[in-house]
């Protein structure tokens, strides 16, 4: 069982010659090429690029949803391009939030249930996970909306959320694909501050975006094209 | 154990979202549950009327009847079971038996004063009272051995003779013309319960005999009947009609059955008796209850596996569905067997609540067995007339093992049809399953 220990470099994490390639249609695809770059903890990246460019791709590597041809990626001193699936499952549960474009929370639920769903898979199920569902709950300013499902929020409520879902098994890492990307600018505005913040607590983020304004509030870019990182500029120090 | 909760909690949730689908699901699984509990219950009750009648005859006895042969191999005078029988038997089984009863039975008119009926005299012995499981009323008794030794002119009245005849004050001393002659009466039979319906196994009608020691009937009414009619003489000689033995031990039963087939056979060149054990005829209603139970269970079997079917439709379709939700939690942390323990428990859920409404409406079986009939009856009035007394008259008996027995099937099927839509739902790829729309 893995649990959440702060790491003991300075390093979140760290990427050396990731590749990744699949056949779609006879043809081998070369999603990602030779990609390395280290994630100092409390770093804030943006993940920039042309569609088709393999952010995704990264993003689905980063998050353990996927494994890459060849390469590594160590989260702390786990080498987490080697494991097997359910091995995967544990580290998305305890090392990495994710929040998506489409907030992708579960109908069924109300809003402290969402954001207990991933304890119930990190094993930390106990008597006080109402407690701090409702008090992550309150940091994202949803403490009046307990008990409403999903479909009865605004889009920025919905993906504040997700935020919160993903805060709570307190991972080492947070991965945003296009967070704001279905939300409207005084909404997208709120909820970068919210992630501005959570940075600011010493949290890493990595969000992926295309829009040169989101990338803004970030303390390094990197821009990918065709598979390769073809600009990694740091604006602001770690 | 918090999470088991949690997910069976989660699983309902997700089960009312659509109540419909879902009754549906469970109407299946109730159908299929209640249908067991129904159908066992009335293989068990024909089964046990059956048995009850059979044991009304006596599972421990075995029965001789006189009958008369037929045409051609009948010589004029005496057939059937004899007094040389009946002593022989007595003596060769001596030991092994617990009572012999001879009975010499005639149609006869019976007379006091002014009233008269028609009856059945029948002769026995004080042990007909035990292996007929009749009794007396109070006040009077049945014969003693003396009054058959001494050939007394003592007479038992059935109860329907005892209306007819005395129906007022107290029959005991009363004196009953039987024929030509007078006989004293000493008491008065208790009306038997019967379970008869069987034509094979009928116990007679009992209510309008008169009972006088066997050998009071041997000396004064003999053993010739005489028959005549319009061009009609027939003149029988019949010894006895009946012997009852009741075998001290039933697993000797079938032993002493065939110890009394050889000792007959050898005195008997007609088929002029029957023999009838009714422990045979008990084990034989037994398998019949047993075939009876598994082809109804069968039938039963087959609707819950058409109810499983039901299910595993519906969590397919559910899977389909919920693509989306099971790459969110896939990329929430859920490991396969998350997802698919997720899945199963929806299904065994909806298989235990289908379960347990089938369980509850076996249960109103009893209470709902005679208005079902009754409708039956007025909707189908001739087909209803058609069916064997058995079918007809059924009162539904609940097995009580066929409740927990159901309820483990109906929770089997769950898991059973709800496995493959579980593991096809944890095979799929979280990122497929996250894009699909």
């Amino acid at each position: 069982m893995f649990t959440s220990r702060p790491a003991t470099g300075s390093l979140a994490a760290s990427i050396h010659n990731l590749h990744k390639q699949y056949v779609l249609g006879g043809e081998t695809v070369h999603a990602l090429r030779d990609v390395s770059f280290d994630v100092p903890r409390g770093d804030y990246i943006s993940i920039m690029g042309p569609s088709g460019s393999g952010k995704s791709t990264l993003l689905n590597l980063l998050g353990c949803l996927d494994t890459p041809t060849s390469g590594n990626f160590f989260l702390g001193d786990l080498d987490v391009a080697a494991i097997d699936d359910d091995h995967r499952a544990e580290v998305r549960s305890t090392l990495i939030g994710f929040v998506f474009q489409s907030f992708y929370l579960l109908p069924a639920l109300t809003v402290v249930e969402n954001i207990e769903v991933p304890l119930l898979y990190s094993g930390r199920l106990d008597r006080e996970a109402r407690q701090r569902a409702i008090h992550l709950a309150e940091q994202v300013g949803l403490g009046s909306r307990l008990g409403h499902r999903p479909t009865q929020l605004s889009g920025g409520q919905q993906q504040r959320v997700a935020i919160a879902r993903s805060l709570v098994n307190d991972p080492r890492f947070l991965l945003a694909d296009e967070p704001t990307g279905n939300l409207d600018s005084q909404t997208t505005t709120e909820i970068l501050e919210l992630l501005d913040n959570l940075n600011k607590e010493g949290r890493t983020i990595l969000l992926v975006t295309h829009e040169p304004e989101v990338a803004e509030h970030t303390k390094r870019k990197i821009v990918l094209r065709d598979g390769r990182v073809q600009i990694d500029e740091r604006m602001r120090p770690c | 154990m918090l999470a088991w909760w949690r997910t069976i909690r989660l699983s309902i949730k997700e089960l009312m979202l659509h109540p419909l689908r879902s009754s549906l699901t469970v109407l299946g699984i109730f159908i299929g549950v209640s249908s067991v509990i129904w159908l066992l219950a009335i293989g068990e009750g024909i089964g046990r009327k059956a048995e009850e009648q059979i044991v009304d005859l006596g599972a421990r006895n075995i029965i001789l009847n006189t009958v008369k042969p037929s045409g051609d191999q009948a010589g004029e005078g005496l057939y059937g079971v004899t007094r040389e029988d009946f002593r022989r038997l007595k003596n060769t089984l001596e030991g092994h038996l617990e009572r012999t009863v001879p009975i010499r039975a005639l149609s006869k008119e019976f007379g006091r004063g002014p009233r008269t009926m028609e009856g059945r005299l029948v002769g026995t012995t004080a042990g007909f009272l035990e292996v007929m499981r009749m009794d007396v009323e109070e006040g009077g008794r049945f014969f003693a051995p003396i009054d058959s030794i001494e050939e007394r002119p003592y007479c038992v009245l059935g109860p329907e003779a005892r209306n007819e005849l005395v129906p007022y004050g107290d029959p005991i001393g009363a004196t009953v013309r039987i024929g030509d002659e007078f006989y004293e009466v000493i008491g008065v039979m208790k009306q038997k319960k019967s379970h008869s319906s069987d034509e094979k196994i009928k116990t007679d009608d009992y209510s309008k005999d008169i009972y006088i020691p066997i050998e009071t009937f041997w000396r004064r009414i003999g053993d010739v009947i005489i028959t005549t009619g319009s061009g009609l003489f027939k003149r029988d000689i019949v010894e006895v009609s009946q012997i009852v033995l009741e075998v001290q031990e039933q697993d000797q039963v079938l032993e002493m059955a065939q110890v009394v087939q050889d000792t007959l056979a050898a005195e008997h060149t007609m088929p002029d008796y029957t023999m009838t054990v009714p422990f045979e005829l008990l084990e034989q209603a037994r398998t019949t209850r047993l075939l009876f139970i598994v082809f109804l269970g069968m039938i039963a079997a087959i609707s819950l596996v058409v109810g499983g079917i039901g299910i595993m439709n519906i969590m397919l379709a559910t899977v389909t569905e919920r693509t989306r939700e099971i790459g969110i939690r896939r990329a929430l942390g859920a490991k396969r067997h998350d997802i698919t323990r997720q899945f199963l428990i929806e299904s065994i859920v909806l298989s235990t609540i289908g379960g347990l409404l089938g369980i509850a409406a076996g249960l109103t079986c009893p209470l709902l067995a005679s208005p079902v009939r009754r409708t039956l009856f007025y909707l189908f009035p001739s087909q209803m007339a058609a069916l064997p007394e058995e079918i007809r008259n059924v009162e539904p008996m609940l097995v009580t093992w066929s409740i927990p027995l159901s309820l483990a099937i109906a929770v089997a099927v769950g898991v059973l049809f709800g496995v493959y839509p579980a593991m096809k739902a944890a095979q799929l790829d979280p990122i497929e399953a996250l894009r699909h729309e």
